[in-house]
């Protein structure tokens, strides 16, 4: 418990450096870009919980993440005040993951079928979200746009007060505060009876069935806390870039898994590291004009696979590890 | 009565369209149990080497049914070679790995091609039922499928290679022990699997176009629908493809064809809450 909770502190003080340090630094750009990954590290951390610790092999968390964005959007724009959307963003993606984990749970889906399962979840959240063009298609006076989105999504602002919008530099300290909470969050949880369980299921599904825990049930309360954090992950994007159906695509699905995996598969620092890192290198894919991003990204993923199957974090503290052990030897 | 026949003929030739496009998918990951993410990309690349050769002057025939099995099927050899095999055994490795091979495909493509739809009108015209005309080429799709499935059925059940692909991929190393190289049937199973695909890209080329990122529209369906089968690869593709197919059809022409789509993926995930092992799990369970 000491050591969990060291952590937690350890990256409390880092998050609070981060929100003091860089909006002062930054460029607003610089900034924005910022957010933005911030809140897709809160997007890798869910997945990191459910995947590295639960072993449910989810590959479409953008569907959570996406319908976080766009309850978000819809309830904002309805209320005129972004206080009362903020737990329908969180409820929305809980209730679905709970709905379709109930499906797959009870159903004992295995492994591959359900990473299937999911993936085609999203997809068919994406068509659906671009097909939603057109005045027919509108949540109270919230238009859903179709291919174009919600470009008008109101940003965040202060509890009851519609008119006290946060400043960008405002927002960026609250995804920060978010991911840290996150963090804590999944890592006390990993230190309940509960969280034990979880991690005693990805190691022998059958065996803890035997002894008596119910697996479908530990799955599911897991999975639907998944779907929370990447509904929150999903706000927190909406209020830095805008809800558009890109928030369920084929891409932002593949990224998830690749900064899961390039961080480390069964930690949770290193897929919000390999988030970060991923992203950065995207954006600089980006400006090259000459590669396709997709090409970068591709090639990347298939890479680590082949060569880092267990992922930099892993990777690197053992190298640690190794040479403090020769340091004493 | 016209309206109810055209109806039927849609559903014939949307089931059609759902083997042609997993029948690859089916043996590559029905057989082999390598999840192919890819997939929907080597239907992509099969698109557009029938689009491009046609392109380039080539009869349209040729350019749609020999050119992309073949180009597709030497793409997927490589494929094998230099990453499958090393992940063979390692399900959720090959998966991502697969996936990094899609994203690579679709960039790669975007790169050459650019980002935008090209294609070649669908060849035999249409036919007349009542006050309603039915494109002739949906129906050669049916033919297709038929023609496709009755092949895929025959080589493995009565040739040599067919027993050794069926062999290996039961019991790997009995098969080696009895003098097989179960890496060379691995590979040219792949390819098998990669030439269907090519050949169902080029068979969906002139009704859907192409476009880089064409193989995501696929991937999906495809998969719901080997999956949904279950463990008789062939028999499970057949029979979920004629209740998706169906089931998809029908809400298409109640409603919109995204809600057709919508409907097929909730069809196969209710049907898999209740027949967790697919449809050849519970029922004809002995079938190929």
């Amino acid at each position: 418990m000491k050591r969990t909770l060291l952590q937690i502190a350890a990256v409390a003080v880092l998050a609070a450096v981060a929100a003091i340090l860089l909006p002062r630094t930054l460029q607003l750009f610089a900034l924005i870009n910022a957010t933005v990954f911030v809140s897709m590290a809160v997007l890798a951390l869910s997945l990191a919980l459910i995947w590295g610790f639960g072993g449910i092999l989810c590959f479409g968390q953008t569907a959570f993440f996406g319908l976080g964005g766009y309850a978000y959007a819809v309830a904002a724009i309805n209320f005129g005040d972004t206080t009362g959307a903020i737990p329908i963003a969180l409820l929305v993606p809980t209730l679905v993951a709970a709905a379709l984990g109930y499906l797959m749970f009870y159903g004992r889906i295995s492994d591959v079928y359900m990473g299937v399962i999911t993936l085609t979840t999203t997809l068919i959240l994406f068509k659906f979200a671009n097909s939603t063009a057109g005045d027919q298609w509108t949540i109270g006076t919230a238009p859903l746009g179709g291919f174009n989105g919600i470009p008008g999504t109101p940003p965040l602002n202060l509890p009851f007060q519609p008119d006290a919008q946060l400043e960008p530099q405002q927002v960026f300290v609250v995804a920060v505060i978010c991911l840290a909470l996150c963090y804590a969050v999944a890592k006390l949880v990993l230190r309940t009876r509960f969280g034990r369980v979880a991690v005693a299921i990805r190691e022998n599904e059958l065996r803890a069935e035997l002894l008596g825990y119910d697996v479908r049930r530990h799955k599911l309360a897991l999975f639907a806390l998944g779907g929370l954090m990447a509904g929150l992950s999903g706000m927190l994007f909406a209020n830095c870039v805008f809800v558009s159906p890109t928030m369920f695509s084929l891409s932002y699905a593949g990224q998830v898994i690749i900064w899961v995996l390039v961080g480390g598969l069964g930690t949770l620092v290193g897929p919000v590291i390999g988030c970060i890192l991923v992203q950065m290198l995207t954006t600089w894919a980006g400006t090259l004009h000459s590669v396709d991003p997709n090409v970068v990204l591709g090639v990347v993923l298939m890479l680590v696979v082949v060569v880092l199957p267990k992922g930099l974090l892993p990777t690197a503290a053992a190298g640690f590890m190794r040479l403090v052990g020769r340091a004493r030897a | 009565m016209d309206y109810a026949i055209v109806v039927a003929l849609q559903m014939l030739s949307g089931v059609a369209t759902l083997v042609i496009i997993s029948l690859g998918l089916a043996v590559v990951f029905g057989m082999m149990r390598v999840i192919n993410l890819a997939h929907g990309e080597f239907l992509m690349l099969g698109g557009y080497c029938a689009i491009l050769s046609y392109g380039h002057g080539l009869n349209l025939w040729l350019a749609i049914l020999v050119l992309p099995p073949l180009v597709v099927g030497l793409i997927g050899a490589v494929v094998e070679r230099l990453l499958i095999r090393r992940l063979y055994g390692r399900m959720i490795d090959t998966m991502l790995a697969t996936w990094g091979l899609s994203l690579a495909f679709i960039g790669g493509v975007n790169m050459l091609f650019g980002n935008s739809v090209s294609g070649v009108s669908a060849p035999l015209g249409s036919f007349a039922v009542g006050r309603f005309h039915v494109a002739t080429y949906d129906m050669f799709l049916v033919l297709a499928a038929v023609i496709l499935s009755a092949a895929l059925w025959a080589v493995l059940r009565f040739t040599p290679a067919g027993l050794l692909a069926r062999g290996t991929m039961q019991n790997a190393e009995m098969a080696s022990a009895l003098g097989v190289a179960p890496d060379r049937v691995y590979a040219v199973t792949f390819s098998a699997g990669a030439a269907l695909s090519g050949l169902a890209g080029g068979l969906i080329a002139p009704l859907s176009g192409v476009l880089p990122t064409m193989g995501t529209a696929y991937i999906a369906k495809a998969f719901i629908t080997v999956i949904t089968g279950g463990a008789a690869m062939l028999t499970g593709t057949l029979a979920a493809s004629a209740v998706l197919g169906t089931v998809s059809t029908a809400f298409t022409f109640l409603t919109t064809p995204v809600f057709g789509e919508v409907a097929l993926l909730i069809v196969a995930i209710v049907l898999l809450r209740l027949l967790p092992r697919g449809i050849t799990g519970r029922f004809l369970r002995r079938a190929l």
